[in-house]
């Protein structure tokens, strides 16, 4: 399951408004706690596709090792991420399913139709390394976690 | 020192979200690390030992990779690696939607040394049939270039270019044959393109790529393959290849020398991030200026076609990150990595250039502006007015300031006095009589006539383009070199 406050969920659905066409990304940081991933916090990060940005999304890995560092400082984690699909459906493509590589984690996925978020779903990675990898659905809980937001 | 692990890979750590290690290099605290927790190697390794694609470890603020001492380099307690698998993905947009193009009997039987190579098989000959790919220029990279992908069956070509076959173009522009002097490059490349392998589209652009029309053009392809042989259309070139997404199979070639890479992919470097600015305009001359092997171009061109083809397939080591250089005299290939720029202007994280400009004011060209009448004090002559002068018997002494080799290439009937030899023949010249100085292109004989009229003469003019301009405009049967 991934727990999410109502502040995080609707800023990953207004990033993905505010990048329409294009597609949006970002992390989320919080804790894994058993079968649950909590998250606390969602960070934009730029795409860095500026090739193909309404069907692509890409994170800069050292863009990564910095949302990372600023979490380790704050005690939490990377549990997902998140993008959006302009004019498609909130479902993993398998673009998606061939780049996603961090097992136990989240991947949210927000439907922009005509620049308004629709629909948003959660997908986690599970198997133990690219040969049995899979993506299963997900419930996605939003409320407030252990930790209010500051 | 510390590794922070990643949350997928904690489970094979110990359930740790860091892992100490005593190491000195970056490579004995990887070592470390896989030999502590052995479960960990599988993930971050393929089978040959290579870091994995989709793994990304960084040093501190730096990716492994482009570290110049790779796995050597020094580290102490105080420095962190962290192991960061990528992430990336998109929408369902194309590769769902197109399917891989079938192959006919035909094609099946043309590309069977292709199909029983497990690198390429029907899937990856189906993929060069799905590919696009734009040449730009059908010159000498472009020819060789144009010609293998069209072999190996490319489904899309693009040709750009918007020059005539010279005769001096046959010496390496292979896809051109002597009764093609005369016709526009594009259209004689594409009737061999299209004799060698009729199942492949081709698409002529005849125009000059420009900073209007190319990121249109490019728009339409999958991979850029540069041929041009000038620095503002290699500027253009890339940054319309980052601007666009599109890798750019990179060659140039001068006298003996080659260089070849991939360029303006998401990972690797551009033009750019190797060369920030042109060299300033004259200091590299062009092959028409400077000289060419031959045969060069061929084994340049075929490299950036190699490249295509495997850029294609997405198999082998593409030659992103590094320049390849060739030194066809020597028979030496040597290998330079080139790491991607932060700060480039075009692929860096703050780009300035976002989007295309002049590149003949960049690389510092002027527009070609009318001849100017008078130079340094010297009176131009256009090959016109000589032509009228000489027919209307005026005397006129021309005199020819080139080598004797190129005397013996073409001559236009003056007295042959080289510009070094000048000085001390300068007796041959009468002062009284009218002098007009040429040159292969006008630049020597500008020098000969500001020399003669220090020296007392003051009825000296200079043919403005030379022997070649006299060629182009008077007489043909004047050879052009
Ligand atoms: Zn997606
Ligand atoms: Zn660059």
């Amino acid at each position: 399951m991934l727990k999410l406050s109502e502040q995080v969920y609707s800023a990953m659905r207004t990033h993905g408004e505010e990048t329409y066409p294009h597609e949006c990304c970002g992390v989320l940081l919080g804790r894994s706690e058993g079968d649950v991933n909590c998250v606390e916090d969602a960070v934009r990060a730029g795409n860095t596709r500026t090739d193909s940005a309404h069907n692509r999304y890409n994170i800069a890995p050292q863009e990564l090792v910095k949302i990372q560092r600023q979490g380790r400082e704050r005690g939490l984690d990377i549990v997902g991420f998140y993008h959006s699909h302009p004019d498609h459906p909130a479902q993993w493509s398998k673009t998606d399913f061939a780049e996603a590589h961090w097992l136990g984690c989240s991947y949210v996925i927000t439907s922009v139709q005509k620049g308004r978020a629709t629909v948003t779903n959660s997908f986690l990675l599970t198997g133990s390394g690219e040969d049995d990898k899979a993506f299963l659905d997900e419930a996605l809980e939003v409320e407030r976690c252990s930790v209010a937001a500051l | 020192m510390k590794i922070h692990i990643p949350t997928p890979l904690r489970v094979y750590a110990g359930k740790q979200d860091s892992v100490s290690v005593n190491a000195t290099t970056v490579g004995e605290a990887l070592g470390q690390l896989t030999e502590e927790h052995p479960d960990l190697k599988k993930h971050l390794y393929s089978e040959d030992g290579k870091l994995r694609a989709f793994v990304n470890v960084y040093l501190n603020d730096e990716d492994i990779r482009y570290l110049p001492a790779k796995d050597s380099t020094p580290v102490s307690e105080a420095d962190s690696l962290s192991i960061i698998p990528s992430i990336a993905g998109g929408a369902p947009v194309m590769e769902e939607a197109t399917a891989l193009p079938e192959l006919s009997t035909a094609e099946m039987a043309r590309y069977s040394r292709h199909l029983i190579l497990p690198e390429v098989g029907m899937e990856g000959q189906q993929r060069l049939k799905a590919a696009k790919v734009l040449c730009v220029g059908t010159g000498g990279l472009g020819a060789p270039l144009a010609f293998y992908l069209a072999a190996a069956g490319i489904g899309t070509l693009g040709l750009v270019d918007f020059d005539v076959v010279d005769e001096s173009n046959l010496q390496r522009q292979i896809i051109h044959s002597t009764k093609d002097v005369g016709r526009p490059k594009i259209d004689s490349a594409a009737d061999k393109l299209s004799a060698l392998n009729p199942h492949m589209k081709i698409v002529k652009h005849e125009t000059m790529l420009t900073s209007q029309n190319a990121l249109d053009i490019i728009k339409d392809y999958d991979i850029v393959a540069d041929g041009t042989d000038n620095f503002p259309t290699r500027y253009l070139v890339n940054d319309a290849c980052v601007l666009s997404g599109k890798p750019n199979a990179y060659g140039s070639i001068f006298r003996f020398e080659g260089q070849a890479s991939v360029f303006a992919t998401e990972e690797g470097p551009c033009y750019r991030c190797l060369y920030p600015e042109p060299p300033p305009p004259g200091l590299v001359p062009s092959c028409a200026e400077g000289g060419v092997l031959g045969i060069l171009p061929g084994l340049v061109g075929i490299i950036q076609a190699t490249e295509v083809i495997k850029l294609i397939l997405g198999k082998g080591d593409p030659l992103i990150g590094r320049l390849l250089l060739v030194d066809s005299l020597g028979m030496k290939f040597r290998e330079l990595k080139l790491r991607k720029n932060p700060e480039c202007p075009v692929c860096g994280t703050n780009p300035t250039v976002t989007k295309l400009i002049d590149y003949d004011q960049f690389c510092g060209i002027q527009p070609a502006a009318a001849p100017a009448a008078v130079l340094n004090g010297i009176e131009q002559i256009t090959p016109m007015d000589l032509k009228r002068r000489l027919d209307a018997k005026d005397d006129v002494f021309v005199l020819d300031v080139r080598e004797p080799y190129e005397f013996q290439i073409a001559s236009m009937g003056g007295h042959l006095i080289p510009l070094n030899d000048l000085p001390k023949r300068v007796s041959e010249l009468d002062a009284s009589r009218e002098i007009v100085v040429h040159c292969k292109m006008g630049g020597r004989s500008q020098k000969a006539a500001e020399f003669l009229k220090q020296n007392g003469f003051t009825k000296v003019q200079n043919l403005a383009g030379g022997i070649n301009a006299w060629s182009a405009e008077i007489d043909p049967t004047v050879p052009k070199y």
